[in-house]
């Protein structure tokens, strides 16, 4: 008997880390953790919690995206074989074992054992056989394999497998021929008279070749479709086709001249090089030329050469530039600021994977270049205007896959001043792709929402603090606005979270995220000084309160006991006005 | 289903990221009035610096719910000086501002450009070619091509190879040309500060390798940015409106319109030509208003094209996509090509073009 191994030690599915070590990670406000590792704790989590066949089945389910690693077959074919679930199920396993690059043999003969104890059904067999023949090729080593060959020979008896046990001894005994071509005569011949004699549809076995033409190819079809498969998920693009948005503008096979993914180096302006005296530059001091910016390596050297550096000929190349983000962040000139938003409003329009028909090859060119926006946001703690506009522009289109973590973080950075107004063009998208997609879709939007209120919450402290606010008139109208900004957020927040938790039926994940959400909310008067208190509403308070687990019961103590606090005369007549909304019958004390 | 103002699901053809407007005029001036009460310079000074941009002056990309006339310029038209422009095939772009561009250093950016291409050119080979066959680059301005004294001059640019069978009489064959254009370019023009010139429009008529070279090294020292500029099946529409309404002697070329069926086993190509004098007869029986062009008149204009059409020939035109239109002012295609045929209405059909590299730049 196999001794089934555990899954848990199988590796999670490919997932590409971006390490984000670089110093401008430790800008990041509380160092928390990307959606990615967060994905991979609630996946762990979940091993723990369910059963082992539910378990495996979720992991099952969880390879459907892309063709399989090598690593995937063991798990996957002991549990299609062991009749632990349904054919149905089976079958759509077997028929979606599509190899990225080769099969191990161990696999195939774990499977082979379970074929042989019969625990599945006979028609599973069949499609086991079918599956074997048509992965043949696939398989990397085959010594094991051809051991088995008395095991596939016993099974000739069977009329059902009779057909395909033949075709299997085929492949092995061709293969063997191959090898050493003398001992194998007297067996191939056995071998080919009783394919004679329980397969009539030979008709002629006088050379080897021949035969494989009589097999039934009814597995071509299967064949060609698995090849196409493995094709497209080579060439990376599992993202399905978008439509046809937007004219479809002949591209040629190259990628085009003017795509600005790749970040330009910076250099100097090539104008500094014309002769003729029209350089403003060339001093006959000579101490005031200005510093090529090619040589500023290190800060002490921005800060000794602060008055006489100039910005490279092409703005982009800040984005990647630390120094000159600094000194970018001084510079009061405008046409600066100007360039920089033409540039990467104009990059981010043009190479958007989901608006641009063709962009979606080169989606992770474009994955890059929104990461790199997002890390000199996080540097210099603000957004671009260029990256807000591109995100209401592009966020009725999105479709919540492609660049999804990126696109999450960059609505982080949206500035609250906007919020107001483009309100509908962010909420209503999100909240649409919020309410159809999966669980753990719905925790990183709600993450984002909440980085996004943190990044706001300090915005408005930094204000309080610095003292060279003079440009507007009164702190009320800004306070105002802010106060207003983030209520309509916060409500936002709450009118999802209680939808989505009747979807998900208060699953414990989300519930997380969502008081997660809430202690910040908690935390705004407190902390950042804002006139602001807002309960969590009725449809998050009560499966909270009701929940069955620790974690979230805790986190909903610390907010209620924080609130209380605060206020708790309010919250008890709150928590009464909504006890009696909710549940009419109930007594009022 | 999502409830944006102004968004329109008839039409078959992918509209793109421009919004068809259902309600385009109304709508289109609530969103521009509704954005101009924010402050320019969002934020106080000591963050909050990035957000000094042109925010929020536009509308998103909406189609405007009208546009003015074409001009007939009679009075600037020297027809000589724009002739070589014509009856060429142009490729469209848009380009974004352009920062420190003097138009009084143009034969420095000419030298400069040209000894830019003589390295690209040379820089798989091993031979050293020291101007025997050298591509010289020759820039010019075109001030006729502007609406106005506010709109920037237009730049031409020309390369020409220099044939090495005489040294002294070298015979210069032109390879390839492009020209940066503004006309009525007043939407841009109003933020911009005084280093940044606005010259949205690129037309490059070559070989596409001399177009790479040539646009990167404008990307590299003027920092701006080149796209593609496709026109949408929308606006092809109001083209082929407008340009029927322009009245043109002798005009013997019929308005033709080509639409393709997309998403068939063999693609399907529909061609549909329409007799000039009938046409215009047609459009001045539906263009009522005095001086400009509503998006009623022009829908009303193609459903009476496309029930003809349907009432011969059973098929629904609106449901097919729109390709290219052809007059005897201009034809154009969706992918962005433009020809033009007649002089007098140059300036117009620019216009619009400048229009629409505009909108596709903010």
């Amino acid at each position: 008997m196999q001794r089934r191994r555990s899954s848990k030690h199988s590796k999670q599915p490919l997932q590409v880390h971006h390490s984000n070590q670089t110093d401008l990670s430790t800008w990041r406000k509380g160092g928390t953790v990307g959606t990615e590792k967060s994905a991979q704790n609630h996946q762990s989590l979940s091993d723990q919690k369910n059963d082992d066949e539910q378990d495996s089945l979720e992991q099952a389910l969880s390879y459907f995206v892309k063709s399989l690693p090598p690593e995937g077959f063991d798990v996957l074919l002991d549990v299609a074989l062991s009749g632990k679930l349904a054919d149905t199920v089976n079958t759509r396993l077997l028929k979606s074992l599509i190899p990225a690059s080769a099969i191990p043999e161990s696999s195939i003969v774990s499977s082979v054992s379970w074929f042989c104890v019969s625990k599945c059904s006979s028609n599973i067999q069949l499609l086991f056989l079918r599956w074997l023949i048509t992965m043949f090729d696939f398989i990397d080593h085959k010594e094991g394999v051809h051991a088995l060959y008395g095991i596939f020979f016993s099974f000739l008896n069977d009329e059902k497998l009779c057909p395909y046990i033949c075709h299997v001894l085929f492949l092995l005994t061709r293969k063997e021929n191959g090898e050493s071509s003398f001992g194998m005569q007297p067996h191939l011949q056995a071998l080919l008279s009783l394919y004679k004699l329980f397969c009539p549809e030979l008709v002629s076995i006088t050379l080897p070749q021949k035969m494989k033409t009589y097999f039934k190819n009814a597995d071509g079809p299967w064949k060609a479709a698995i090849s196409a498969v493995r094709q497209r998920n080579l060439a990376k693009s599992a993202v399905p086709q978008p439509l046809l948005l937007g004219t479809a503008q002949p591209r040629s096979r190259k990628r085009k001249w003017n795509t600005q993914l790749i970040v330009p180096a910076s250099s100097a302006n090539a104008q500094h090089f014309l002769v003729g005296g029209k350089m403003s530059r060339v001093d006959s001091y000579g101490a005031n030329r200005a510093f090529p910016v090619e040589q500023l390596q290190t800060f002490p050297q921005l800060l000794q050469n602060i008055h006489r550096l100039e910005f490279p000929s092409q703005m982009g190349s800040v984005l990647t530039n630390p120094l000159l983000l600094h000194y970018m962040n001084c510079s009061k000139d405008e046409s600066v600021y100007l360039r920089l938003y033409y540039w990467m409003g104009q990059t981010l329009q043009e190479e958007c994977t989901w608006c641009v028909v063709d962009n979606n090859q080169y989606e992770e060119e474009f994955k890059g270049f929104l990461e790199t926006v997002y890390k000199a946001e996080c540097f210099l703690q603000e957004g671009f205007p260029s990256c807000e506009e591109f995100l209401y522009r592009s966020l009725p289109l999105w479709d919540g896959v492609s660049c999804r973590s990126q696109i999450l973080q960059l609505i982080t950075w949206i500035p609250l001043s906007t919020f107001s107004e483009m309100k509908s063009q962010l909420c209503d998208p999100l909240a649409q792709l919020f309410f159809t997609s999966s669980l753990y879709f719905k925790c990183s939007v709600l993450e984002s929402l909440k980085e996004l209120l943190q990044n706001w919450l300090n915005w408005h402290v930094v204000q309080l603090d610095s003292e060279s606010d003079s440009q507007f008139s009164s702190l009320n109208t800004t306070l105002s606005g802010l106060v207003n900004g983030v209520a309509e957020l916060i409500n936002f927040v709450g009118r999802i979270s209680t939808a989505a938790l009747h979807l998900e039926k208060s699953h414990t994940f989300l519930l997380h995220f969502i008081l997660d959400f809430y202690e910040t909310v908690c935390d705004i008067y407190p902390k950042y000084k804002l006139p602001l208190l807002i309960m969590p509403p009725a449809g998050v308070f009560y499966p909270a309160l009701l929940s069955m687990d620790s974690v979230n019961l805790n986190q909903l103590c610390y907010i209620m006991d924080f609130s209380s606090c605060l206020n708790f005369e309010f919250w008890v007549y709150k928590s009464e006005i909504e006890i009696s909304a909710f549940s009419p019958h109930v007594r009022q004390r | 289903m999502a409830g944006g103002a102004g968004r329109c699901a008839a039409r078959a053809d992918g509209t793109g990221i421009q919004m068809a407007g259902g309600r385009p005029t109304g709508s289109a001036i609530e969103m521009e009035g509704a954005m101009r009460t924010l402050p320019s310079s969002g934020r106080p000074s000591g963050t909050g610096r990035l957000s000094r941009g042109p925010l929020f002056g536009r509308n998103y990309g909406l189609s405007p719910g009208s546009r003015l006339l074409p001009p007939r310029c009679q009075e600037n038209a020297d027809p000589q000086k724009v002739a070589f422009l014509l009856h060429k095939q142009w490729t469209l772009y848009s380009v974004s501002p352009l920062y420190k561009f003097s138009s009084a250093d143009l034969k420095d950016y000419a030298r400069m450009l040209g000894v830019f291409i003589a390295a690209e050119k040379q820089k798989g080979l091993a031979v050293d070619m020291n101007g025997e066959l050298g591509v010289r680059v020759a820039m010019s301005g075109l001030p006729e091509l502007r609406s106005s004294e506010q709109d920037p001059a237009a730049v031409l640019v020309q390369l020409s190879l220099r044939s090495s069978v005489s040294p002294k009489n070298s015979e210069e064959k032109l390879i390839w040309s492009g020209w940066f254009c503004c006309v009525a370019g007043d939407d841009l023009l109003e933020d911009l500060p005084e280093n940044f010139t606005c010259l949205p429009l690129f037309l490059v008529n070559g070989a596409e390798s001399y177009t790479a070279i040539v646009g990167s090294w404008f990307q590299k020292t003027f920092d701006c940015c080149f796209r593609r500029l496709a026109i949408s099946p929308l606006n092809l529409t109001w083209m082929a409106a407008m340009w029927t309404g322009c009245k043109v002697e002798n005009n013997k070329a019929a308005m033709e319109l080509l639409f393709s069926v997309p998403h068939l086993p063999q693609p399907l190509n529909i061609s549909y030509a329409i007799h000039p004098e009938d046409a215009k007869a047609l459009w001045d029986t539906v263009q009522k208003t005095p001086g400009e062009i509503t998006q009623e008149e022009v829908d009303v204009f193609m459903e009476c094209l496309y029930s003809h059409f349907h009432r011969h020939f059973k098929i629904h035109l609106s449901a097919t996509k729109l390709v290219e239109v052809s007059t005897g002012i201009a034809s154009a295609h969706c992918d962005g090509i433009i020809k033009f045929l007649q002089s007098q209405y140059l300036i117009g059909v620019l216009m619009l073009l400048t229009e629409l590299a505009i909108s596709q730049i903010q």
